[in-house]
């Protein structure tokens, strides 16, 4: 039973898990010992248990979501996706799990699979990631030739086929039913929830969508029980995560800790600190699209409810780091812009009012601002900012940023007003 | 019947409605844009957000959309909350970024819907200082022109054109602020019902060129309430007119037949009106053989000497003239000298269509076809002949999903869910035709037959029942007999008596066993049936073949119908046409009759619907309705009114068409209804730059309409409502305030003017063999209407003359594709195309082919040298499923 049981398989860049050594190290056991003998509502009852809430950002209950889908009446597909299109600025987790342990996912969907009563498996995977696909898409061939995948899977009724989908490469197709919308070759808007997948998702049948993390802990869940998996979390939330840091630190990176650790060990432990001459500012704790946390947060656990309270995200976990030498306003704007350009064009707030947004906050940057520019990003906020303003939740997400940004940096968007000028030009940083 | 309560107001909402069709129903204005009663919600714009409160003790709320928000038992909304308004104020803002301030310029100007909206909501200053998105615009054809600039990405127009009417060649485009809604490529849109998107845009992107061409602000239109002349479904338009001309055809709700929806032909092809080929004075052919134009009372005196001297004297009616018309002539001339104008076969299909419509066999309205789960077509050719019940199939083929949504609890209008669920599923509906047909895309099953072949196949159908043996029309008997609400449908395009009679014998087997089984039988042209109930007894051909002395025309072109030669015989010729054509020019006399725009008349369409069809505009110098020429020659005018009244108590049948509209001495508070707008403030000053004096506004005698603003409009019933308005509500989305709930019947609407009352048993119809022709003509939507070919815009999509045929029976007559091949004189490029039944060989039916009417196989001739025109509409729509 190892503590960080996602990474456990990994050794480095240039040599992954392959099939062989997956197997040596206990890897397709829980196939073995689950498939056609334990009950599949056997199964949901431990991942409920377990309490492992979503990895890909809303930290929705995984085994909640589960048991929405309607029983099997033995009619049509039912499907399983796995959300591999990891577009999240600042994000790459997913890509190290799919890389490096490609048949921890694979063994991971099965069991889901086997608990959901799916015949058909996706995964959708962001276009960019090509290592990670043909690892995919070799492992997908060495799991068939080994009984793993296929019809009666380890001789009993259950069958599962499993395929890999490169996406065409949009941000939103990581919404989950825009990445069905996308699957089914139509344009990847989202969908309205009510219906939700689990009752009409791809090609209208039932359909869960998890995230590669959140699949990835099924295995070890099934393997070693939900009481094992909660008491790895540090505080409420159990299991592990991977958690990231990318900006001005020593040493950015990707480690697996467990739930519950607080962010001062991660930036300052794990990612060794600031870099020489920089100081913290500000961070985006999971992700682009969730609210600023300063030095003041560092003492915050990571885990969803702590986030919440302290006014952002968890994300995916993986922390994009605001130096003090980075201009704010410049940073902002530049999420704002991708998220505008990401904007799939379906409703208003998003579709016009994202580029307005990215408009003002590029005048202001370039010193050309008034006053009433901040009106006018404080009302668009609140027009954009909030869910159910909007037909999914990309332009909220998008608002994050922008609405704590105005909070924590006011002083520098009143300075660039003021001055018409940015003190930090010589350094765009992340420009 | 939930309760629920709107800024403290209890409202009693419909199960299953959502709440902004609620909110519109109760009269509370909130804006929209992406919801359309037809088509449901998908929440894209964000427009009608209103504050939903959880529970009492929720003070708060939050922002919802309201087209996207179910009502539930005691549900609390906010519409005035600041919080909503500040919102809808908010979206407004954001869509005007990049919408360009071209109102001045802009087609929808004073009917736009997006004007009203943004008053609605109050946006006035505006706060964004960048640059606005800017397009290039396509394209799409002689119809449609489009402005993407002024979109603000609803949605409406693809959600229209693909998930509606089945259109694939208009999409949206690239992601977002930059979303494209158009053609892959610049092109002619396809789709027969394109011009809908004119008024389904909420704003000035695609506009109607053919009113481009001599624009008119909405305000400075006359209009009136017309019933389209384009076939026999008898949708309701207004027809819009200024300095004489006609501007315009827009849609006309009636919720039992057209909806919120036209096809193409109706919308474009009424500019027939405007023709050069009108003939606009009265005529009398000279010594030459030419035409004096002479005054009207001239050549109605000579008409009258003519009449009285004549030893017989034959009065042709006509299926596309008005009731009052036929009448008219029937009674001048005497009922034993009238006949209905129409052939043997056109007689012999419309008594079955009679005997069907009385009988206790249902026949559904137009509206009602869309409640239907398995529809079989036998042989009509819906959407070239009539188009707007192709619409509606695409629509009763969602029963499955219907069924599905309720399975699974997703409201009906949540239309995108319902979309996503059903996704191809589709309700049975199977198609037996000669040739492929534009629903075929929605079918489960097709079978191409020869004509013969299909009565056949149809008979088998209807025995299927009773014998043991299984096979495919036992399978297709045993699918209509256990659906919940099987349609059978035929008509007239391939002009076969049998091919109604087998369908009725299909519809009178399986409701043996169905009890709610329906039958829709559809006529060729907008009075077929009336003309018929009025006299179907007389044969035309017979009656001429007499020879009487003379001949009195209505509206008939008699050369076209009947061959060339039909009238040599005859002696003496008057003739009423508001059409230049073929038998006009063989008249001696001849009357310069009305068109449907200046005319009041009443037509019964397929369904045996009356409705009246009122006059746009006064006629110019002496052309006259025809029935009011009828009264000259009789010498005994009379009103509209009053042959609606004979008709009513000559005949049983025409008890209710009195009902379709007030008489002329109606009044709403002392006034006439208005035809003009309150604001055509121009009408005063529109000939100034003749004289400034102000000339008199022509008198309306014959209806309760005037040609005037002065007058009621909001008070008006339906059938006098010359166009919809209502304050804050320019556009036609104002329509909702006439509606009783929405997208239900209209608040004035008045008796009932079905005319079959009574419910006679049928008898199946014995089958005697017609042996008819493998050489099949193939109606166009434009194109085998000669009146709506008039129409400039319209006839420039006229086909080129073809022969379609299939490979095998191109090679027995030695044809290739993109060969050559002559039958007579006319001469057509081959076509191969894979869905032309066997033995079959199918031709356009546009004037240009009349001449080989009744042709067989054997007299279509190889041409060796042939240079195919390059038509390219043709090559994409026509032959799609071709071999080449």
């Amino acid at each position: 039973m190892s503590s960080t049981p996602l990474t456990k398989n990994i050794v480095d860049q240039v040599r992954p898990t392959g099939f062989t050594r997956y197997e040596e190290r206990g890897g397709y056991s829980a196939v073995r010992d689950t498939i056609g003998k334990v009950d599949p509502d056997a199964v949901l009852e431990i991942i409920k248990d377990a309490n492992l809430r979503g990895r890909g950002g809303a930290g929705f209950p995984t085994g909640m979501k589960w048991s929405f889908v309607p029983k099997p009446n033995g009619q049509g597909h039912r499907y399983l996706v796995a959300n591999a299109d990891e577009m999240e600025p600042g994000t790459f987790k997913d890509r190290l799990l799919m890389e490096q342990d490609p048949h921890q996912l694979i063994e991971g969907m099965i069991l889901s699979a086997y608990t959901i009563t799916a015949d058909t498996g996706y995964i959708f995977i962001r276009g960019e990631y090509h290592l990670a696909i043909s690892r995919l898409r070799e492992a997908i061939m060495q799991a068939e030739a080994a009984g793993y995948l296929g019809n009666h899977i380890q001789g009993s009724e259950f069958s599962f086929r499993l395929h890999v989908h490169v996406s065409a490469g949009r941000y939103i197709c990581g919404e989950e039913t825009a990445l069905l919308n996308s699957l089914e070759g139509k344009r990847a808007t989202p969908r309205t929830k009510p219906p939700f997948p689990q009752v009409s998702g791809l090609w209208g049948r039932p359909t869960i969508v998890n995230n590669v993390e959140t699949l990835c802990n099924i295995t070890h869940i099934v393997t070693y029980g939900a009481a094992w998996f909660r008491a790895l979390g540090r505080g409420s939330d159990g299991g592990t995560k991977l958690f990231g840091a990318s900006g001005r630190v020593k040493r950015p990176g990707c480690w697996e800790l467990p739930m519950g650790t607080p962010i001062r060990e991660i930036i300052e432990d794990c990612a060794g600190g600031m870099a020489d001459g920089y100081q913290l500012k500000g961070f985006l704790p999971g992700g682009a699209s969730t609210d600023f946390l300063t030095k003041d947060h560092l003492d915050v656990p990571m885990e969803y409810e702590t986030i919440m309270q302290a006014g952002s995200r968890m994300g995916t976990g993986t922390m994009i780091i605001l130096d003090d030498r980075a201009c704010p306003i410049g940073m902002i704007a530049n999420l704002e812009k991708f998220f505008a350009r990401e904007s799939c064009g379906f409703c208003t707030p998003c579709r016009e009012g994202l580029p307005w947004v990215q408009q003002v906050l590029d005048k202001i940057d370039s010193g050309n601002g008034v006053m009433g520019d901040l009106d006018i990003l404080e009302r668009q906020g609140n027009f954009i900012g909030a869910i159910g303003n909007t037909h999914c939740a990309h332009a909220p997400g998008a608002m994050e940023p922008l609405v704590s940004g105005l909070k924590y940096f006011r002083d520098d968007f009143i300075e660039h007003i003021e001055q018409k000028t940015c003190r930090y030009s010589t350094n765009k940083g992340m420009r | 019947m939930p309760t629920i309560f709107v800024d403290g107001k209890p409202i009693e909402a419909k199960d299953g409605a959502n709440l902004l069709e609620t909110l519109l129903g109760e009269g509370i204005n909130v804006p929209y844009f992406c919801w359309h009663p037809a088509m449901g919600s998908i929440g894209a714009c964000r427009q009608c957000a209103v504050v939903g409160y959880a529970n009492e003790e929720d003070t708060r709320g939050r922002i919802v959309m309201s087209c996207m928000t179910p009502v539930m038992e005691g549900a609390r909304f906010s519409v005035d909350e600041e919080k909503a308004s500040s919102f809808r104020e908010s979206v407004i803002e954001n869509l005007m970024l990049n919408h360009p301030h071209d109102c001045p310029v802009c087609e929808e100007g004073g009917e736009c819907h997006l004007q009203d909206m943004t008053v609605m909501v109050g946006h006035r200053d505006r706060h964004y200082e960048g640059l606005k998105t800017t397009y290039r615009n396509q394209y799409l054809g002689p119809f449609i022109g489009h402005e993407m600039n002024r979109c603000i990405t609803c949605y409406r127009c693809v959600r229209y054109y693909q998930d509606y009417a089945g259109g694939d060649d208009l999409n949206a485009f690239g992601s977002r602020d930059r979303v494209f809604f158009g053609r892959a490529e610049p092109g002619v849109l396809e789709n027969e019902f394109s011009g809908n998107l004119i008024e389904v845009c909420p704003t000035g992107v695609f506009t109607d060129k053919t009113f481009s061409k001599h624009y008119t602000r909405k305000w400075d239109l006359q209009s009136a309430p017309t019933v389209c002349q384009g076939c026999s479904v008898g949708c309701n338009t207004y027809t819009a007119e200024r300095y004489g001309e006609i501007r315009r055809v827009h849609n006309r709700y009636n919720n039992e037949v057209n909806g919120y929806f036209l096809c193409d032909r109706g919308r474009f092809g009424a500019q027939h009106v405007n023709s050069v080929n009108r003939i606009p004075r009265a005529g009398v052919r000279n010594k030459d053989g030419l035409y004096d134009a002479v005054k009207l009372d001239d050549a109605i005196e000579k008409s009258r000497l003519i009449i009285k001297s004549s030893r017989s004297i034959l009065g042709i009616g006509s299926p596309t003239a008005s009731l009052e018309a036929n009448e008219a002539l029937r009674q001048l001339v005497g009922e034993a000298n009238y006949c209905n104008g129409m052939t043997d076969a056109e007689r012999e299909m419309n008594q079955v269509m009679l005997e069907v419509l009385a009988s206790d066999l249902h026949s559904p309205t137009i509206a009602e076809i869309e409640t239907y789960d398995a529809i079989i077509i036998v042989g009509e050719d819906l959407t070239n002949h009539a188009p707007r019940l192709a619409l509606s199939i695409r629509q009763a083929v969602r029963q499955r999903a219907t069924e599905l949504a309720k399975e699974s609890g997703i409201a009906l209008w949540h239309d995108a869910a319902v979309r996503e669920l059903a996704q191809h599923e589709k309700s049975p509906l199977i198609i037996l035709s000669p040739m492929a047909d534009r629903l075929d895309d929605v079918a489960s099953d097709i079978k191409r037959l020869a004509p013969d072949d299909i009565v056949k196949t149809v008979t088998q159908i209807s025995l299927a029942n009773d014998k043991p043996e299984a096979g495919w029309c036992r399978e297709i008997s045993d699918l209509l007999i256990n659906a919940r609400r099987p349609l059978i449908i035929s008509g007239t395009s391939l002009a076969s008596p049998n091919l109604l009679k087998a369908a009725s014998n299909l519809a009178l087997s399986i409701s043996k066993q169905n009890a709610n089984t329906g039958i829709f039988l559809c006529a060729s042209q907008s009075n077929s049936i009336g003309t018929s109930l009025l006299e179907n007894e007389h044969s035309t051909e017979a009656m001429l073949a007499t020879n009487p002395e003379t001949i009195i025309v209505l509206e008939n072109d008699l050369c076209h119908r009947f061959g060339p030669d039909i009238l040599e015989n005859i002696d003496k010729r008057i003739m009423l046409t508001a059409l230049d054509n073929d038998t006009a020019s063989k008249a001696d006399i001849l009357l310069p009759a009305a068109s449907f725009a200046e005319a009041e008349g009443t037509f019964i369409n397929s369904e045996g619907r009356a409705q009246r069809s009122m006059a746009v505009f006064k006629s110019k110098g002496d052309i006259t309705p025809s029935y009011q020429l009828l009264g000259m020659l009789s010498g005994e005018p009379k009103h509209a009114s009053t042959l609606q009244t004979d008709l009513a108590s000559a005949h049983e049948v025409f008890s209710s068409i009195v009902n379709c509209s007030p008489d002329e001495n109606f009044r709403i508070l002392g006034n006439k209804a208005a035809r003009m707008t309150h604001r055509s403030s121009g009408r005063t000053a529109m000939n100034a730059n003749i004289s400034v004096r102000e000339p008199r506004q022509p008198e309306d005698a014959e209806s309760a309409l005037a040609f005037s603003m002065e007058g009621n409009q909001q008070q008006a019933p339906a059938s006098l409502r010359a166009y919809t308005w209502s304050p804050g509500w320019n556009s036609n989305q104002s329509i909702h305030k006439f509606q009783a709930g929405i997208g239900g019947p209209d608040k004035s609407a008045v008796s009932r003017t079905a005319l079959f009352q009574q419910k006679a048993s049928l008898t199946p119809y014995e089958l005697v063999p017609e042996n008819l022709s493998t050489v099949v003509g193939q109606h166009h939507i434009f194109g085998s209407d000669p009146v709506s070919n008039e129409a400039t815009e319209l006839a420039s999509l006229v086909p080129a003359p073809y022969a379609r045929i299939n490979s095998a029976t191109a090679a027995s007559l030695s044809l290739v594709n993109r060969g050559g091949v002559k039958c007579g004189d006319l001469q057509m490029t081959v076509l191969i195309d894979s869905q032309v039944a066997d033995g079959c060989l199918v031709y356009p039916l546009i004037p240009a082919t009349n001449m080989i009417t009744g042709a067989s196989l054997s007299d279509f001739v190889a041409i060796d040298d042939w240079h195919p025109v390059d038509d390219a509409r043709q090559a994409s729509i026509i032959t799609s499923d071709g071999e080449n």
